[in-house]
């Protein structure tokens, strides 16, 4: 049996974010029941969300920019461009109530290429599955500053180019959207409520590399995620699937069949990225018993599941729109079962039936017994994590509560290395000292792991070897340095060793972070120990 | 900086003597007496799957036009035409820096390759485009107790004569972490441009201490401080001013050579992006110290929506490749420049007919790339299977007829004298029917 205060650093750390100093007493006591009462309470909503927009707000905004931006293009007389000529930047979202546009105007895309977002070179695109490197945009000229309206108020949209400025407000709001991310991290008072949040989050994850979603990331998040981490995994893929920050993100906003209305008449067609991704990443697992004709059959269900356009600025909720117009007719069938036309109905009962497949239950909780208990999680727990899932009938409560209950995942203290965003965060708690959001975004970014901008649809890695190479160390004991001199006048470095790493501190690293020759060296040591760098 | 230097041999305790009297280490190459192979292997890893029928467009082939559809480019000697490579081929015009390479020898396409991976998963296909294992996540028996090893990695272990400066690696990634191409038994280190201030020696000494034994930490922490103290060194030289326009690639590259007096200090490179990024890793491969074998990533080819032909997402992402292997090429020495190969690889290509939102979904054959002064090019290299829809794969996908493992086995072979056995046992293993294409490098 683990001692009490192993159990209770397991708690606060393996399971929450990193002791906040009033905290470690409430854990002390019962860790479990302190754990698992975050998940019988109500999740708290964070003030630090506060005047940030939601999804179907910014969609709207996007779709009268939009449709500004075309009237003013419109060339005096319509002329009946070749359809599907124009498939550089158009996007989907442009085919309000399934019309396909006539002229088929060149419209630009909802904000500018990625590089403008992240970085002024060009093709700074990170490879998929690293950790990019990112770069915050200088404030724009004029535009927004943190604290302002919430997406920028109708005054500061200039008449000549309503999209560009949008696309500027837009590159701000995702700076204070992943500002208030860490900040919500750092002060929540349900952490293991949170960190299911960031699980969830990156399960479902959208990211900014496509410039689509920049404006949507953080109300993803809150809209998709949040309302279910304790509630069922079908719910929560249905929400993700259906909101326009996904729906953008894999390319299924502009997805059309090939002979539905719109798709007779020009010669666009299906997209697979989203059905792809949700087979392989999402539910069943690359592994699932899926094949290509699946990919196909499923992408066509998904047909006409879109993002508010212009002309239809009115319809739809959240920033959803269903297109019958563009959505494939006829019977499809998907892993062997036949569905039959249905519309926008057809898509809710296929997330449906993989939200309940096998397959599913055996790949959530591999991701979930890797993230909470080993990179190569033991099979007893993960089988065990599958049967509940499956008897629960997918109830992402019951599966937390389970992990709780798994003796797994308080048997080694230190199993897990911290995320650069983990070791940030469990900072930040540790002290409750927060510098300014944007720094720390920028320093993240530095580290490899800025919110809302996951190298590709899988996601950050889960796994240590990811995350810990030779440049990376240095880069950590840098920014250990840097926030050892910020926090060194506010702390006492036996207390904080104490309060962080207490219960699993060697007796070297009491011994030379004790003897260190400033206080800002000794904050530097411990944060950097090998220790506090565990969870 | 000396100083700096200086304090970090220490910390890993090598010889101070080396760094405090070769700077440059250029002087001590010549003390060497057995020489080791001077080649230098790069290998770019295009994560994303790369549209390899837009980078290299077979315009020749009656179906191109038909197939490809709004993809098409215009051929060459059009308005934003495609660069001729000699008949069939054409490459994209985003390529352009390339193009002179090609004409001078000194890049080499191959086309309708691809790995022994037959699914469309990024993911999987990455892993076995790294791992060079013949199944997705699955090591043959007799590599399973290596553990989790790339194949770059496991070949830097059959290098015939072992690095000749043993306090640097011969193996280099660029980035913050060693992508699992280059993860394995040899030790490997990596560098990224640093953002925040380093930390004092003082302090690193005792991180040193603190990390001792710890299986994670302290070889990524041991790996790091090498690194740093080689990139100083390497980066004190300066590197050669940009030119513009580019120098004709062979004789026109002039700029300093590793033996040149280096000043007291130079600033580090910022850039992070990868023409940034290719051109530091230049600086790193010109030494007679520098590494062997070195990897880049980059991202962007995901394009299934608004591809675009002569521009459009997939010329923004081919712009900057082109710009950094051209950068690369023109900051080598001229020497070292002639031991080089690097080769641009991505895990599967895309389909061949445009898809509903004007882009391309994933594939499977697809193209790649053989560049440098060691290289034997200026020819596309292939079996072609066309386009028309019965010779496609799956009645979608370029058919691949060229194993990408016979090329990269060539390579391992020819440029770094690899032994064939050694490569068919612990390299590529289970891929003994696959021959190594020969005649790829210059002998």
């Amino acid at each position: 049996m683990t001692a009490a205060p192993l159990m209770s650093f397991i708690a606060v750390n393996r399971f929450g974010l990193g002791g906040r100093p009033e905290e470690r007493a409430a854990a002390a006591s019962d860790p479990r029941g302190w754990l698992k009462a975050q998940l019988a309470e109500d999740g708290t909503v964070s003030p630090a969300f506060a005047g940030l927009p939601a999804g179907g707000e910014v969609t709207g905004r996007l779709a009268r920019a939009h449709e500004a931006e075309q009237e003013a293009r419109r060339p005096p007389s319509l002329s009946p461009g070749a359809p599907g000529g124009g498939f550089g930047a158009e996007t989907g979202v442009g085919a309000g109530a399934g019309a396909p546009r006539p002229g088929g105007g060149r419209v630009p895309p909802l904000v500018p290429p990625l590089s403008a977002v992240t970085d002024p070179a060009n093709g700074d695109d990170a490879p998929m599955r690293r950790p990019p490197k990112l770069v915050i945009p200088p404030p724009p000229p004029g535009g927004g500053t943190p604290g302002g309206a919430a997406v920028g108020s109708e005054a500061t949209v200039g008449l000549q180019d309503p999209l560009k400025q949008l696309q500027i407000e837009l590159r701000d709001l995702f700076r204070r959207e992943a500002g208030a991310r860490i900040q919500a991290m750092a002060t929540a008072d349900q952490p293991f409520r949170e960190r299911l949040v960031a699980f969830w989050s990156n399960h479902f994850t959208v990211s900014v590399r496509r410039s689509e979603v920049t404006g949507l990331v953080g109300a993803f998040e809150r809209e998709a995620i949040r309302p279910h981490v304790t509630g069922h995994f079908e719910d929560m893929l249905l929400a993700a699937i259906r909101h326009p920050a996904m729906l953008l993100y894999l390319d299924n906003a502009q997805s059309i069949g090939p002979h539905s209305q719109v798709g007779l008449r020009s010669r666009r067609g299906l997209n697979e990225n989203l059905a792809r991704e949700i087979l392989e990443l999402r539910t069943l697992g690359v592994e699932g018993g899926y094949g290509q004709d699946d990919v196909r059959a499923f992408a066509a269900i998904l047909t006409g599941w879109s993002v508010l356009g212009p002309r239809d600025v009115d319809g739809g909720t959240n920033g959803f729109v269903f297109r019958p117009a563009t959505h494939e007719p006829g019977e499809k069938s998907l892993l062997g079962v036949r569905y039959p036309e249905g519309g926008e109905s057809e898509g809710v009962a296929a997330l449906a039936a993989l939200a309940r497949h096998p397959a599913t239950a055996r790949h959530v909780a591999t991701r979930l017994a890797r993230h909470f208990i080993a990179d190569q999680p033991p099979a007893a727990a993960v089988a065990r994590l599958e049967r509940v899932f499956r008897d629960s009938g997918g109830d992402l409560g019951r599966l937390a509560g389970a992990l709780v209950d798994s003796p797994e995942a308080w048997a080694e203290p230190l199993a897990k290395i911290k995320t650069p965003e983990e070791l940030v965060v469990s900072t930040l708690r540790a002290t409750g000292v927060i510098w300014p959001l944007d720094r720390v975004v920028g320093q993240l970014r530095q580290l490899g792991q800025m919110s809302f901008s996951a190298p590709s649809p899988a996601g950050w890695p889960d796994v240590a070897g990811e995350w810990i190479g030779p440049e990376a160390v240095m880069q950590r004991i840098e920014w250990c340095a840097l926030a050892g001199h910020r926090l060194a006048p506010m702390v006492r470095p036996a207390d904080l060793l104490e309060a962080t790493i207490g219960p699993v501190a060697r007796p070297e690293t009491r011994q030379v972070v004790l003897q260190a020759a400033s206080v800002a060296e000794a904050v530097t040591l411990l944060l950097a120990s090998p220790e506090f760098q565990r969870r | 900086m000396l100083f700096r230097s200086t304090r970090r041999q220490f910390l890993v305790g090598l010889p101070v003597s080396l760094a405090v009297a070769c700077p440059g280490f250029g002087s001590l190459a010549l003390a060497m007496a057995a020489a080791p192979t001077a080649r230098r292997l790069v290998v770019v890893i295009l994560r994303g799957a790369l549209d390899g029928l837009a980078a290299v467009a077979p315009y020749g082939d009656p179906a191109y036009r038909s197939q490809r559809g709004p993809l098409a480019m215009a051929e060459p000697g059009k308005a934003d035409g495609l660069l001729d490579l000699g008949g069939h081929f054409g490459l994209h015009p985003a390529l352009a820096p390339l193009h002179a390479f090609y004409r001078n020898g000194q890049l080499a396409v191959f086309h309708a390759v691809a790995s022994p991976y037959r699914g469309r998963s990024h993911f999987d296909g990455q892993d076995l485009l790294e791992t060079g294992f013949a199944t997705p996540r699955q090591a043959p028996s007799s590599l399973r107790e290596a553990g989790e090893s790339g194949w770059l990695n496991r070949a830097l272990g059959l290098l015939p004569v072992s690095h000749p400066f043993p306090q640097n690696r011969p193996g280099l990634a660029m980035g913050q972490t060693v992508p699992l191409i280059l993860r394995g038994a040899a030790p490997v280190s990596s560098w990224a441009p640093a953002a925040m201030p380093e930390p004092n020696p003082d302090l690193i000494g005792r991180l040193v201490q603190l990390y001792l034994g710890d299986p994670l930490l302290a070889p990524a922490l041991e790996e790091g401080l090498r690194g740093q103290l080689f990139a100083d060194t390497a980066l004190a030289v300066p590197a050669p001013a940009p030119v513009s326009p580019p120098p004709p690639p062979v004789g026109g590259m002039g700029g300093p050579t590793a033996a040149t007096p280096a000043p007291a200090s130079a600033p580090r490179p910022s850039g992070g992006d990868f023409p940034a990024l290719a051109v530091t890793l230049a600086r790193f491969l010109n030494p007679e110290a520098g590494p062997r074998v070195a990897v880049m990533e980059l991202g962007g080819w995901d394009t299934h929506a608004g591809q675009g032909a002569a521009k459009g997402r997939l010329a923004d992402a081919l712009r900057p490749l082109a710009v950094g292997l051209a950068g690369l090429a023109q900051t080598l020495t001229p020497e070292i420049w002639r031991q080089t190969a690097v080769v641009v690889v991505t895990e599967f290509g895309r389909t061949v007919a445009v898809n509903g939102t004007g882009g391309t979904d994933h594939g499977t054959g697809g193209c790649a790339f053989l560049f440098g002064g060691a290289v034997v090019g200026g020819r596309v290299m292939t079996d072609w299977p066309g386009l028309a829809q019965p010779a496609l794969f799956e009645g979608r996908d370029l058919m691949p007829t060229l194993d990408l493992r016979a090329v990269l086995k060539g390579v391992l072979r020819d440029h770094l004298g690899l032994p064939i056995a050694g490569i068919n046992a612990t390299v590529f293993p289970d891929s003994g029917a696959v021959a190594p294409v020969a005649g790829l490098i210059r002998t």
